[in-house]
């Protein structure tokens, strides 16, 4: 009842502002004496009007915007009760643990979405020549595919993991902004949808990249796609603003700066990425937008503008992205290889400054995807040797990985072993980085499928396993259940082998020289296509085990204990799920969280007063 | 040793949202100054890009109401300024006519960039009747866009103060406790702010 009203309310409200901010634009046309309609403009308002009425009528109104005029509000802390079960996950709700689950179950959705059309795309690639699609619906699947893997990497680690975990781990009751982090998660739904729409009104022609002079002049669906990732930036934006202040004032007492866990270290750089460097993507749709509606001419170079001027504000964010994405993906992997090696992580301090050096140095390199757009060549030399500098904080997570397996009592459940391909998968991925990197390389690699195999090594195989690292490690915390190991080792072992045959198999007509993007190559590349996508299809098919898995155990796997890694973080020593307050008393953190086995070691946390029911602080430490 | 505090008064203080109020406040305030620094990387984009654009040309533009709009916009700060200071010692009669003269001479800025669009004397076609050159079309293009994203924030942060001012009048806010002014006042000044780097860039730079 209460998820109909929610749900109801919101597309209710949403739709009658749409069309309230349709019938706005066309009045204000007329007034100004244009036409009353013209499709992207009016749709353009009728989008704004239709995301603030879904946003209040979802719950906003009630729990936040009534304050604004002196209203009385409803606790927004009312949603987060247990008795509401499964329809706490669809109301307007505060608790960072529900949206958590939200935003995991979302984009989990997302993904496979993204992955299916990751299958049409291989079954038009399997022969040469034009097999199943169009042209157009192979640019429109390809340009699909392509943002929405895109948002799954920038949100599904950050917005589902990161809201779970990190102010468990760092002994908050909450995020700083919990408000705002239901208002994040709820900016999502009309992304979604407005996304999914988009190709009933012509083609998507762009790519992900979104490119003028083409994205001005294309079809009308490229102005809802405009929107929508406006709007996705814009979650993105206040999610980051949010983990960053809840780092700085949330911790517990005692939990300083050299006892944060590396993922909530990674989650931390993550959302100063996201807030420093998000607006770019914004700005430059901004200017899309505004060359398609309001017949601006950035991009237009007839009338004076500059295509370029695109690619730069767009790579300012778009670069910085790609370490929004493989961040999350590194932290889980520390965290998950400390606690599976149960010995103390090794280069702590090392791996801190090293996420702090790809904060800095991200904002440095974006020119390096323009090598051959014409920039001018002084540029090149600088981009090249910035961009290959992220190399040395790279390597010095690789430092602090192998240094804690090295003689470590490697403990090989499927967390561990997804931790263990991300440090095997980003090494291929890193190699082959500096090929593109480097200029003379680069200007031969550049556009081809050497650069699609590169980037699904680092995005997929660093982060997705990552993820997926964190799903397994996380799932008895946030479910209460436990997952089947055998089916989670068989999903492992068939992604990471469908996964290396289909990419490293993807570089070979890469280096021939197959454009990416295009739906059809020469009859030559006709062999390592084939293979590239029966590879593609057996990556594909494991998700089917991993699906069955998660669901099957959800609802009828053995309930989990409290702390079944014997992990010495916080979000180990409360119950499994937690309660809604996460911890019945405060918890005092007194040692470092990874000291596994370091003789006289205090616990990671401690109660007070002393927690009647829970487990001991400190875990599997000191033992 | 806020943090501590907070936590050691037993169960009751759980919930992000019992903070003490003074927690509450600091963060809040740094939450704001986070927004406001990821507003200013989008003004300083299109800020760059006028630059990447044009280098440092110029189109004409009328210098004079450019002059009074922008020492409109700077009055309008001090009012806010005084509206907060008053609201800190609990005037709340000199706060409300602070915020009203605010109001004022926001909605005298936003008709006079209003004003200015409508007398442009560049565009954004190119016509053989006005011998419209392409860099007038760009400079058009840079000059509508800086200037109504930053009336655009003008206009949004006149709804926020009408807003600050209905609440005040009808009896909410106090001395101790006026968030809502303070946030709205201190969005206003970074408005304010972004100005006084568009203003150079769009009327001053040309040699």
């Amino acid at each position: 009842m209460y998820a109909a009203t929610t749900i109801g309310g919101g597309l209710g409200t949403g739709l009658l502002s749409f069309y309230l901010g349709i019938g706005v634009a066309a009045l204000l046309r007329t007034m100004f004496g244009y036409d009353a309609w013209d499709r992207d403009f009016n749709a353009t308002i009728g989008y704004i009007f239709g995301l603030v009425g879904w946003l209040m009528g979802v719950g906003m109104w009630g729990t936040w915007g009534r304050e604004w005029f002196g209203l009385k509000i409803k606790d927004p802390h009312a949603n987060s009760r247990k008795e509401l079960g499964w329809q706490r996950y669809f109301m307007f709700n505060v608790d960072h643990k529900v949206i958590g689950i939200q935003y995991l179950a979302t984009f989990l959705v997302v993904f496979m979405t993204a992955g299916l059309m990751a299958m049409i795309i291989r079954l038009e690639l399997m022969g040469s020549g034009q097999d199943f699609i169009s042209n157009k619906t192979y640019n429109t699947v390809l340009g699909m595919h392509g943002i929405m893997m895109v948002a799954v990497a920038v949100a599904a680690v950050v917005g589902g993991l990161g809201n779970y975990a990190v102010p468990l781990m760092i002994g908050a009751d909450d995020m700083a902004f919990p408000r705002m982090n239901a208002l994040s998660y709820w900016l999502v739904p009309p992304v979604a949808v407005t996304l999914l729409l988009s190709p009933f009104l012509g083609g998507l022609e762009t790519g992900w990249t979104a490119y003028p002079p083409l994205s001005v002049l294309t079809d009308s669906a490229q102005t809802f796609w405009n929107v929508a990732i406006i709007t996705f930036g814009l979650s993105s934006i206040l999610g980051g603003l949010n983990f960053v202040v809840t780092v700085m004032f949330m911790r517990a007492p005692g939990m300083t700066w050299g006892r944060l866990p590396m993922f909530v270290w990674s989650m931390f750089v993550t959302a100063w990425l996201a807030l420093l460097y998000t607006q770019g993507f914004a700005v430059a749709l901004i200017m899309v937008t505004l060359d398609r509606i309001a017949g601006m001419g950035f991009f237009d170079a007839e009338r004076g503008g500059d295509p370029l001027l695109y690619q730069h504000v767009f790579w300012f964010y778009s670069h910085p992205a790609v370490y929004i994405m493989i961040l999350p993906g590194f932290g889980i992997a520390l965290e998950v290889i400390g606690h599976f090696s149960r010995k103390p992580l090794f280069a702590y301090r090392y791996a801190v400054g090293a996420f702090l050096g790809i904060l800095g140095l991200s904002g440095v390199v974006w020119a390096h995807h323009m090598f051959t757009a014409g920039i001018p060549n002084y540029l090149h030399g600088p981009f090249l040797v910035a961009t290959e500098l992220i190399s040395i904080p790279t390597g010095l997570i690789f430092l602090s990985a192998l240094g804690t397996i090295w003689m470590g009592k490697l403990w090989l459940r499927t967390p561990m072993l997804f931790a263990l391909a991300v440090i095997f998968n980003f090494a291929c991925g890193g190699v082959t980085g500096i090929f593109l990197a480097d200029v003379p390389t680069d200007i031969h690699l550049q556009d081809t499928y050497f650069v699609v195999a590169h980037f699904h090594y680092t995005i997929v195989g660093g982060e997705i396993f990552g993820l997926f690292a964190g799903i397994y490690y996380w799932f008895p915390k946030m479910t209460g259940k436990m997952y089947n190991e055998k089916l989670a080792k068989l999903h492992f072992w068939w992604m990471f082998i469908g996964f290396n045959l289909t990419f490293f198999i993807m570089h070979w007509p890469g280096i021939e020289g197959m454009n990416r993007r295009i739906a059809d190559y020469p009859e030559s590349l006709q062999t390592a296509n084939l293979i590239v996508s029966l590879s593609a299809f057996l990556l594909g098919s494991s998700f089917i085990v991993f699906i069955y898995n998660f669901i099957n155990s959800w609802v009828r796997g053995p309930a989990a204990e409290a702390n079944p890694w014997g992990a010495r973080t916080l979000e180990w020593q409360t119950s499994s799920p937690p309660p809604v307050e996460n911890f019945l008393t405060p918890p005092v953190i007194a040692g470092h969280p990874y000291d596994y086995g370091v003789p006289g070691a205090a616990p990671h946390v401690t109660f007070f007063p002393p927690a009647v029911g829970s487990p001991a602080g400190g875990g599997g430490g000191g033992q | 040793m806020a943090v501590i505090a907070a936590h050691g008064h037993g169960v009751e203080s759980h919930g992000a949202s019992h903070m003490s109020p003074e927690k509450r406040l600091r963060v809040n305030r740094v939450g704001l100054w986070l927004f406001f620094f990821s507003e200013s990387i989008i003004f300083g984009l299109l800020f760059t890009s006028r630059f990447f654009l044009l280098g440092t040309h110029q189109e004409h533009v009328d210098q004079f109401l450019g002059l009074v709009i922008t020492i409109v916009l700077l009055a309008s700060s001090v009012t806010a300024y005084t509206a907060e200071t008053a609201m800190e010692k609990g005037n709340r009669k000199l706060a409300q006519w602070a915020l009203l003269g605010t109001i004022l001479l926001g909605v005298v800025f936003a008709v006079g960039v209003g004003f200015e669009w409508s007398v442009a004397e560049f565009g954004l076609k190119l016509s053989e009747e006005h011998h419209q050159e392409p860099q007038n079309v760009v400079f058009g293009t840079v000059f509508f866009t800086m200037t109504g994203l930053h009336a655009a924030h003008v206009v949004s942060g006149v709804g926020m103060l009408v807003l600050a001012f209905i609440m005040l009048s009808r009896g909410h806010f106090s001395k101790e406790s006026h968030w809502g002014i303070s946030s709205t006042i201190m969005y206003w000044h970074f408005v304010d702010v972004v100005w006084v780097f568009y203003y150079p860039a769009l009327y001053l730079v040309a040699g």
